[in-house]
């Protein structure tokens, strides 16, 4: 098995789940609804508990620490894709980041599942009951209010567009792609992609909303190979503001 | 979390002659046989009044209470403290939506409760006005306030309105992990590094006044509650409250080597009870009536949140919207 693929592929699950973690966490105490405070919390507590798996994945293949690998690297260390690094902006915004997102690791999680290397297949199988939640609860509140008050049509609509970019960024393929399809790690970006366009097209169908015209789209990438909005290096620097005070103590 | 430092403002009990004479003798039997008021049972309108006062405080201070922690949710050193942190501060949460169904039985609604919460009208726990200047005033929170949110939960508990009893028994299973979080926080900060063991050490300095102030104005100044106290609705005096907590954390602080800021703290081992310095009652007057160093910054944070989720509470009420269950 070619491990520099292997890890490549761990590092930018393991960073896409710990940054959207993140950002989800944010809106804790800050939600439009009690229920919503408690729904994203819960769900970011999933998402970092998977990248917590993931980079312990890393760390049984030689790499650091979990704590480590996750609190002390810089921006263009991080592989995650730019739509999960994106601030919340309002709630229309991160519900739509939120839809487009988690669409995508389901699907990606489930292939997964049939992964050559086992011990992410095991994990997939686990992770895989979670994140059903996780897209009913997505599909559930864009159905909603992608069709309840012209307000709230509007709104996503235009969360939509703006998100739509950097949603195509989540597919930015890597150097390994070809290694990783031969030896069955991992289908491909391109075959997630083409399940991930028409398990959106479904649920938006069932909406007022527009999906944007993807050829006309310019995907947003590099966050795949540590080129990163102006957004992730402050919000690592959060992230890592008490753990690195003190290198090295335990908290 | 925070039963703690509920005000009751002077009781005025005119409004009980009003009430049916041999209703109210009955109401107050059942209370004192230990019988559960539920809410279709017939209550004074005084007894209604103060509960609905006492739970929507309780529930405020949960949300109120979630933003000192929570801003320290996206810094908490570590996977395991930035995972149980966040799992506490959803706990916090869920205690305000189960709080305000309870107060709902009563007859306001969630709606009017926040409404008076953010126009400043209606009370939360004091303790939330002072800020959380590094990661040890978080743990400081999670150990320690949550201790004394125990001790009054534990107590109210036993109170005589069914809704709010059930809703802490399940509050006061969940608190205890965040004790344990907490309790467990602060451990490594004391067996740590020179620097983080000085980090907890002025957090506690910090905070003491505040804790201090958490179990409201002592006996000898606070408002006569006594028919509060006959009905169950309050279950124990200020002072015996902090005692209680006194009694059950100084012994947990100093064992880790800390010093309270107090010199006058100590038990007297005849009565059990604990002498300390009266804390600074003017400043609690002034920060519970908003100015403290955070009143203004918490009622923000709130105001913008309810503000900017307002589309989203419209959609929900439009009649293409049929969800209405949480999915947690
Ligand atoms: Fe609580
Ligand atoms: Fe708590
Ligand atoms: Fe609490």
């Amino acid at each position: 098995m070619n491990e520099q693929a292997l890890k490549e592929f761990l590092y930018k699950m393991a960073d896409d789940t710990l940054i959207i973690g993140h950002r989800n966490s944010e809106w804790t105490g800050m939600g439009p609804i009690l229920e919503e405070d408690i729904a994203f919390s819960s769900m970011a507590q999933d998402q970092i508990g998977q990248s917590l798996a993931l980079f312990t994945l890393l760390h049984q293949l030689g790499e650091q620490e979990p704590d480590t690998v996750a609190f002390m690297r810089n921006a263009n260390q991080f592989h995650n894709c730019i739509l999960t690094e994106l601030p919340n902006q309002e709630y229309d915004f991160s519900i739509v980041r939120h839809f487009l997102y988690t669409t995508s690791a389901t699907l990606r999680w489930d292939m997964c599942t049939h992964s050559s290397y086992e011990p992410l297949a095991q994990l997939a199988k686990k992770v895989k009951g979670e994140l059903r939640y996780h897209s009913l609860h997505a599909r559930t509140w864009i159905q909603q209010l992608g069709s309840a008050t012209e307000e709230s049509i509007s709104r996503l609509q235009r969360s939509l567009e703006l998100a739509m970019p950097y949603a195509l960024g989540i597919f930015e393929e890597s150097p390994f792609e070809k290694e990783l399809v031969a030896q069955h790690i991992f289908e491909g970006e391109k075959r997630l992609m083409e399940k991930w366009l028409s398990a959106i097209e479904e649920v938006l169908g069932k909406t007022q909303l527009v999906i944007p015209d993807l050829k006309l789209i310019q995907p947003v990438l590099g966050g795949r190979k540590g080129q990163h909005s102006e957004h992730l290096q402050p919000l690592l620097d959060e992230m890592s503001e008490v753990f690195r005070t003190e290198p090295g103590a335990e908290w | 979390m925070y039963g703690g430092g509920n005000t009751f403002e002077g009781i005025k009990t005119d409004s009980l002659a009003q009430e049916d004479p041999q209703k109210l003798a009955a109401f107050e039997a059942r209370i004192a046989r230990g019988e559960k008021i539920e809410p279709t049972d017939w209550m004074p309108q005084l007894y209604r009044k103060q509960l609905i006062r006492m739970i929507e405080q309780h529930a405020h201070s949960e949300i109120i209470g979630a933003l000192p922690e929570g801003t320290w949710i996206t810094r908490a050193p570590g996977f395991k403290r930035k995972m149980a942190l966040m799992a506490k501060v959803q706990d916090e949460v869920g205690h305000a939506q189960l709080l305000y169904s309870a107060a709902e039985t009563l007859g306001k609604s969630r709606e009017e409760m926040i409404n008076d919460l953010i126009s400043g009208r209606s009370k939360y726990s004091n303790v939330f006005n002072y800020p959380t200047f590094t990661w040890a005033d978080c743990c400081f929170i999670s150990w320690l306030v949550d201790a004394g949110a125990i001790v009054n939960q534990l107590a109210n508990a036993k109170g005589s309105y069914g809704p709010y009893c059930r809703a802490l028994d399940r509050i006061c299973a969940e608190e205890s992990f965040h004790l344990k979080y907490g309790h467990h926080c602060v451990i490594y900060l004391a067996s740590g590094t020179p620097h983080q063991r000085e980090m907890f050490q002025e957090a506690l300095n910090r905070w003491w006044t505040p804790m201090m102030h958490f179990f409201g104005p002592s006996d000898k100044i606070s408002a006569h509650t006594e028919i509060l106290m006959r009905w169950k609705v309050k279950m124990g005096t200020n002072d015996e409250m902090r005692n209680q907590f006194l009694d059950m954390y100084v012994p947990k602080i100093w064992e880790l080597g800390f010093t309270i800021p107090d010199p006058a703290l100590k038990k007297d081992p005849a009565t059990g009870k604990w002498a300390y310095t009266e804390p600074d009652w003017e400043e609690f007057k002034r920060v519970i009536n908003g100015d403290g160093p955070c009143n203004k910054e918490r009622l923000a944070v709130r105001r913008v949140a309810e503000e900017r989720g307002r589309w989203v509470r419209e959609a929900l009420k439009s009649p293409k919207m049929n969800y209405v269950t949480p999915l947690a």
